[in-house]
């Protein structure tokens, strides 16, 4: 007999963080953060700029790795398993945790090239399955429609928003479990900032999402829970409608309310 | 009062720095433009004056100027393949270099290197050709039986020479492809070796492309390193191991015997144009293949 465990029951964590520090050089710019993040939800992560908010991001997929001078401490794990274990590759990590960065980055390729990277690199050559990969990516990224004609054209003739999509796309293709976002929207227009952010809550469905945003509005609209920062200490993590309505700590309070500006 | 004087000496300072500066450069490209009239004029009289024939001056192996006969085939085919040698091994070891120093390198190295390469880029090419007449000559000769002189060793010897600009160059070419181009990559779990194949290096691809093509300026226009290796023998060369000549080392040799107006002055004239159009169709190339990245 075969039991499954109704969707809504799992309350599983995906990835836990306990007692994360990161270092830049001699200057902590985490210091002591735990979290956890549970699995096909939206976890936003807000706070005044330069609280470290992209700092924890980073370390969620090793990026720090290529930072010289960066260093990280405290344990990660992604369904349980440490990502800093020394026998774990940070390439692996990479597949499995994807990232969308600040800037739209889309390589200077063809659209079509852009999407399929990651699968080539990761060993798919079959051209016919290479043009599935991307039609499906590029439909749950909302740019099917805009671009479906034109896939053999440079992604940098897009416009900003689509371009962001297309990045979006471009990690949806490797299929990752985890989906990091570093301000997705923040370099974008009203209309292609609500085009992101629908996309987002379609995206948690399949997906972990993480999001920094500098926007409070955005995290109460996308988010399920939410992270405040505050001089690289984590200071109040609950489910976002808590957060915004009754945040249990005064700094807290103090950001919602604009205090902090 | 005082102010109104000190904004108007300003201005006519102002005013003679903009004249000196507008008549250096000027001069500078009257200079230039005399210089390049006069290598044309001097480098058609074969054509003009002595009414040979270009498509035997291009095409005809033949160079015996006393005799009338003034094919430069020989000289230009052995520009070619010393050139072609030097930029098929110094071009992508050249650029391997350079990406290694980029992308891989711990910077102490990479700052170490750098100065290294400047000093290659300044030692003089007489002592290129001086370490190639002592060391490599010697070394071809007893390994082959030849001379020694010839393509092969004008060849290695200009490998190293044009190194220096490919390196630098394509490093610098790699450093400014964005930081963001390489984290997008990363991020999804490529490598760093597929980072640098599959987006740096086509990132890159046009900054490469002057880097090779400027080797390619610096391999055709060497004169004193490769012709103290080359064996200057003015025939068509048979192998990498026999002697040959190329356009530059050709004028040297036979400079100092030129008469005025002679029919093999005039040929060497032409030579010097032609290597003078060669340089102007790299510069136009390397514009090109810079603005198809902008
Ligand atoms: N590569 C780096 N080297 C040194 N300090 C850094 C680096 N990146 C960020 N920082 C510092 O770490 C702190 C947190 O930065 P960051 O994580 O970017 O903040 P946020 O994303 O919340 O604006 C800031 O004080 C910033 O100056
Ligand atoms: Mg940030």
């Amino acid at each position: 007999m075969q039991v499954t465990v109704p969707t809504e029951k799992r309350s599983l964590d995906k990835m836990k963080i306990e007692d994360m520090n990161v270092y830049y050089g001699a200057f902590q710019a985490i210091k002591h953060g735990s979290l956890d993040v549970p699995e096909n939800k939206v976890m936003a992560l807000i706070g005044p700029s330069g609280c470290g908010k992209s700092t924890f991001l980073r370390a969620l997929n090793r990026m720090h790795d290529l930072t010289p001078g960066a260093r990280v401490t405290g344990k990660i794990t992604l369904d349980g398993q440490d990502i800093y274990a020394d026998d774990v590759d940070p390439v692996t990590v990479r597949h499995r945790i994807g990232m969308v960065f600040q800037r739209p980055n889309p390589f200077p390729k063809s659209i079509f090239e852009n999407v399929v990277y990651g699968p080539k690199i990761h060993g798919e050559n079959n051209q016919k399955k290479l043009m599935e990969i991307c039609e499906r990516s590029l439909r749950s990224a909302a740019l099917w429609d805009e671009v479906k004609d034109r896939l053999n054209r440079s992604a940098l003739d897009l416009s900003g928003g689509q371009q962001q999509r297309l990045c979006i796309a471009r990690v949806l293709a490797v299929e990752p479990e985890v989906i990091l976002m570093d301000e997705p929207a923040s370099a974008l227009d009203p209309i292609a900032t609500s085009k992101i952010e629908d996309l987002i809550g379609e995206l948690k469905r399949e997906y972990t999402v993480i999001i920094v945003t500098h926007s409070m509005q955005q995290a109460a609209r996308i988010s399920d829970f939410t992270t405040f920062f505050l001089l690289g200490e984590l200071i109040e993590v609950g489910t976002t409608s808590e957060i915004f309505t009754r945040p249990k700590d005064k700094r807290t309070e103090d950001y919602i309310t604009g205090r902090y500006g | 009062m005082t102010n109104v004087r000190a904004a108007g000496k300003a201005h006519r300072t102002e005013r003679l720095a903009l004249i000196v500066l507008r008549g250096a450069s000027g001069f500078f490209i009257v200079s230039i433009a005399l210089l390049i009239g006069y290598l044309a004029v001097e480098g058609t009289k074969l054509f003009t004056v002595d009414h040979k024939s270009i498509f035997e001056f291009l095409f005809s192996p033949t160079f015996a100027p006393d005799q009338g006969h003034i094919g430069a085939l020989a000289f230009i085919l052995g520009s070619l393949f010393v050139t072609a040698f030097a930029i098929a091994v110094g071009g992508p070891f050249g650029v391997a270099v350079g990406v290694f120093f980029a992308e891989l390198a711990p910077k102490r190295v990479a700052s170490a290197m750098k100065p290294a390469i400047e000093v290659l880029v300044g030692i003089p090419s007489v002592v290129y050709g001086w370490l190639g007449l002592t060391l490599l000559v010697p070394l071809i000769r007893n390994t082959t039986g030849s001379t020694g002189f010839g393509l092969l060793a004008a060849g290695i010897v200009l490998s190293l020479m044009i190194l220096p600009t490919v390196v630098s160059l394509s490093e610098d070419a790699m450093r400014v492809v964005p930081d963001s181009l390489r984290e997008g990559s990363l991020a999804l779990g490529a490598t760093r070796w597929e980072t640098i194949w599959r987006v740096l290096l086509p990132a890159a691809s046009s900054g490469i492309g002057v880097a090779v093509i400027l080797g390619i300026a610096r391999a055709i226009g060497e004169t004193l390193a490769i012709q103290l290796v080359l064996g200057n023998a003015p025939v068509i060369p048979a192998g990498l191991l026999s002697p040959a000549s190329a356009l530059t080392s050709e004028i040297v040799m036979d400079m100092g015997g030129a008469a005025q107006g002679s029919l093999l002055q005039h040929s060497l004239f032409s030579m010097a144009f032609l290597l003078l159009l060669i340089a102007m169709g790299l510069i136009v190339l390397v514009k090109l293949v810079a603005r198809k990245a902008a």
